[in-house]
């Protein structure tokens, strides 16, 4: 899926994926693997999006279900969903995503930045999403794919808000 | 090659802190008995390792530290100066000093200028602080001293050295180059390299020294100085030292190192005070760039015989494995035998592997035990007491994550035991016993745990002063009547101190639980049996490893759980009769008439589809830190050993859970803490209560 402008300067990478109709995209350095989804086991006590922990090979890492974290529901899992594997931070975390769509070359210019406060539900962007994990937004070929930052969507504080504001 | 270096700096590191806690160790036997030579020699070997090394990485303080080191013990061994408590006193002073300097050296910070700088002269006073100058000094060109060192220097004399390392030298992490560097250190060198035997290039191996060379030297350092240079090449390469000035001929004999530490009779005409050996380090340029930080790597020493055990384990591995591949590749049933007994074969090797690797880890305790003769000695000094230490069983083997947590709770109750423990000399002759305290520590196997006891023939735990001290504390309540044991358990709990006043070496009230909460933390208990007036015993038993745990795989709703076989007493089938609704206090059972609360896993963890009824399902009764409860599970899966793995390292910490073991199946299981649970149950069916 070659994009037809060409992108000037420098450019970067990004994974992207999608939950539901919305793609996102993280920077590709930051992914480790993409895998198959296999079973977790649940820790009690933790939030919603939290799925459990799984066993990659011997280490036990935590599963993130995006969609619960964008407020958009339980992701109802198959075999066909997909787990990608992030380093953020020290630690290594997994977030279950419905599937993944592209590698995407974007240079910085591409890049819009993201509105400053949060979109209401139901407006042109369609998703709850916290602005404070948004990065940007793209326009490709008519989509909109939105850029999440790893690091501030895995921010306990950030959580810890985005839970109290769900209660 | 500055990489190279680096890693073998990181070597020399953690070597001097083996040789400095041999010193130590080898100081304080120095203490109790004449000091002999051999001992002696020993110490004296154990700077001049560290001193050698300091110089090729350019750790000039050290170097200059350890050298007045040896030119003090020097003199103690030729009997120039008496061994004396003062001498030894500065000798582990000195020692500690070059621990902070290797501590900083390590990460790569920078020590204060004039650090040990007081007890450089201290010991260099010492070492000379003898009338009788050594008599072998009969240096013919004896000339005014240079104002910079103390040492003599002699007339520039010009050597011949052939230097042929074997080809091997780079394999024992030897450069020649820094020895070269190190030469031209010492004075004028012309330099002649031989090239004969490098192969061509399409043969030549590049771990392999295939160069040699001629030194001309002109140096006014002594024929021991220049030795030193190669003191960690001696064994890998042809030396050849030949003093051209004088024209002597024939080739000095190779020595040992251990043989060439002592005077240098050899050639008469340089020899010299080794004593007062040229300070080669002190004056030369630092030869490495500046310290930078590195990465804390921590290593283990292990048995060639068990690493040997580890290779042939593997071998079998790979040869039932092939053998089972080879089955696979046309499998009939036939052949189902073979197969399974194949994969029993795997089963076998792959627990005897695990056990190998297992010991691997194991140290013995040796490494904690070592460092306490000194602490006792130093803290005997500040208390004014007599205090003599026995120690039992340091060959004891332990995990070494167990090692490592194990020494600040054992410091903890060696202090105690030294400050609260034993009395003073004046008060023990009253009391009709020996002026001399006695502490004992051992250590010992006993049931798949290391049990590690620390008993003192001091005044024991004063019971009526506990009390009133727990009193005053509100810790316990005035009209209670505890039991004798129960007193004694009270100095573990928080914010206890009964010290009458508050002095540097124990008594800040942070003790005891603290020392118990870290022990709890390993898996393990400590246990006090205390008898007024003739001392008090501490008993510590801990798991022989943190890595692998003994657990009962247990099923809550579809949920597996890992209970720890150690915490669990026993397992039974309640009737309805047993289960007990207290108000407010949740349900108890009752097993043997004694009432034991229960805990609802699948509440506590809000599992989604348990049995809620007692009667229909399983109550596992534990224990931990003498709190039991009975947990209330849906059935018993099976027993395993699991290996523990860290949850926190990704994700956050869950009360209740202590880790995470992946069962058969690759899928994760929790390990759960028993401790927490035990407390964790009064809040839950409260709860479960109102609902």
């Amino acid at each position: 899926m070659a994009d037809p402008q060409q992108p000037l300067g420098e450019t970067r990478q990004f994974l992207s994926f999608s939950v539901g109709k919305e793609e996102y995209a993280v920077d590709i350095m930051t992914i480790r693997e993409i895998r198959g989804w296999t079973e977790t086991t649940r820790l009690p006590g933790s939030p919603p999006y939290m799925r459990g922990v799984m066993n990659l090979r011997g280490l036990i890492i935590p599963i993130f279900d995006l969609r619960t974290r964008l407020q958009q529901g339980t992701t109802e899992v198959t075999p066909r969903h997909v787990v990608v594997i992030l380093a953020v931070a020290a630690r290594t975390v997994g977030l279950l995503v419905d599937a993944v769509s592209d590698i995407l070359d974007i240079s910085d210019e591409q890049i819009r930045p993201a509105p400053a406060e949060p979109r209401e539900p139901g407006d042109s962007l369609g998703s709850s999403t916290d602005a404070a994990f948004i990065d940007g937004l793209l326009s490709l070929q008519g989509r909109m794919v939105v850029l999440l930052n790893v690091e501030r969507l895995f921010d306990v504080r950030q959580i810890d808000k985005a839970v109290s504001q769900a209660a | 090659m500055s990489t190279d270096l680096s890693q073998f700096r990181q070597t020399y590191i953690a070597e001097c802190f083996e040789l400095l806690a041999d010193m130590e160790a080898r100081l304080m036997e120095l203490d109790v008995g004449a000091a002999g030579s051999e001992a002696l020699n020993a110490i004296f070997r154990c700077a001049h390792s560290i001193k050698g090394g300091a110089g090729a990485f350019g750790l000039q303080e050290i170097g200059s530290l350890t050298h007045v080191m040896e030119a003090l013990l020097d003199s103690l061994r030729d009997g120039r100066v008496a061994p004396s408590r003062a001498s030894v006193d500065m000798l582990l002073k000195a020692r500690d000093i070059v621990l902070q300097m290797v501590e900083a050296a390590r990460d790569g910070v920078k020590v204060p200028e004039n650090l040990g700088a007081d007890i450089k002269a201290a010991l260099q006073s010492a070492a000379d602080g003898t009338p009788n100058a050594s008599p072998s000094t009969l240096s013919l060109e004896d000339k005014p001293t240079p104002p910079q060192v103390t040492s003599e220097v002699h007339a520039p004399q010009s050597w011949r050295i052939g230097f042929t390392p074997y080809q091997t030298l780079f394999m024992t992490g030897n450069e020649p180059i820094l020895i070269l560097r190190e030469l031209a250190r010492l004075g004028q060198t012309v330099v002649t390299a031989f090239t004969g035997q490098v192969p061509t290039l399409s043969t030549l191996d590049p771990t392999r020294c295939y160069l040699s060379w001629i030194i001309i030297l002109s140096t006014d350092k002594p024929e021991s100085a220049i030795r030193e240079v190669f003191e960690f090449v001696t064994d890998h390469c042809d030396l050849r030292l030949v003093n051209i000035t004088l024209q002597t001929s024939g080739p000095v004999s190779e020595k040992l190192p251990e043989k060439k530490m002592d005077a240098l009779p050899a050639l008469p005409i340089v020899s010299c005070a080794p004593a007062a050996a040229p300070v080669t380090t002190a004056a030369s340029p630092p030869a490495e760039d500046p310290v930078h930080a590195v990465p804390h790597v921590t290593s283990i020493r292990v048995d060639l015989e068990k690493v040997d055990r580890l290779v042939n384990m593997v071998g079998e591995l790979v040869i039932t494995e092939a053998m089972l591949h080879a089955l696979m590749r046309d499998f009939t049933m036939d052949k189902l035998s073979g197969l399974l007994g194949g994969l029993s074969e795997l089963s076998q090797h792959t627990r005897e592997l695990q056990e190998a690797v297992m010991s691997v880890r194991m140290q013995p305790v040796h490494s904690v035990f070592a460092r306490m003769p000194r602490l006792v000695r130093d803290l005997a000094a500040q208390l004014n007491k007599d205090i003599r230490l026995v120690m039992v069983g340091e060959a004891t083997e332990v995990d070494k994550t167990v090692i490592e947590q194990l020494s600040d709770p054992l410091t903890h109750m060696i202090r105690n035991a030294c400050d609260h423990g034993i009395e003073t000399p004046a008060v023990r002759l009253e009391k009709g016993k020996s002026a001399q305290g006695t502490i004992n520590l051992s250590a010992a196997h006993r049931g798949g745990r290391i049990v590690i006891e620390i008993r003192d023939d001091g005044a024991g735990i004063d019971r009526a002063r506990v009390l009133a001290k727990a009193r005053s504390k509100g810790l316990v309540a005035t009209d209670a009547q505890p039991a004798e044991d129960e007193i004694d358990a009270m100095i573990f709990l928080p914010g206890f101190s009964t010290a009458e006043q508050v002095t540097n070496v124990s008594g800040r009230g942070v003790g005891m639980d603290v020392v118990k909460r870290n022990i709890a933390a390993m898996g393990g208990h400590v246990r006090i049996s205390n008898t007024p007036g003739q001392g008090a015993c501490m008993t510590v038993s801990l798991p022989l490893t943190l890595a692998i745990l003994d657990g009962m795989i247990v099923r809550v709703g579809k949920e597996l759980y890992i209970v720890p076989i150690a915490n669990i007493l026993e397992t039974l089938r309640p009737t309805r009769a047993d289960v007990r609704r207290l108000e407010q206090r949740g349900d108890v059972i009752n097993v043997r008439g004694e009432f034991i609360p229960l805990v609802y896993l699948g509440q506590v963890f809000s599992v989604p589809n348990t049995h809620q009824d007692p009667a229909a399902s399983l109550v596992i009764l534990v224990e931990s830190n003498q709190q039991r409860a009975g947990l209330v599970v849906d059935e018993l899966v099976g027993q395993q050993q699991v290996v523990i793995k860290s949850l926190e390292a990704n994700a956050d910490p869950v009360r209740g859970v202590s880790g995470a073991t992946i069962l058969g199946d690759g899928r994760v299981s929790l390990i759960l803490e028993i401790s927490d649970l035990t407390l964790m149950r009064a809040s839950t069916t409260a709860h479960a209560w109102a609902a």
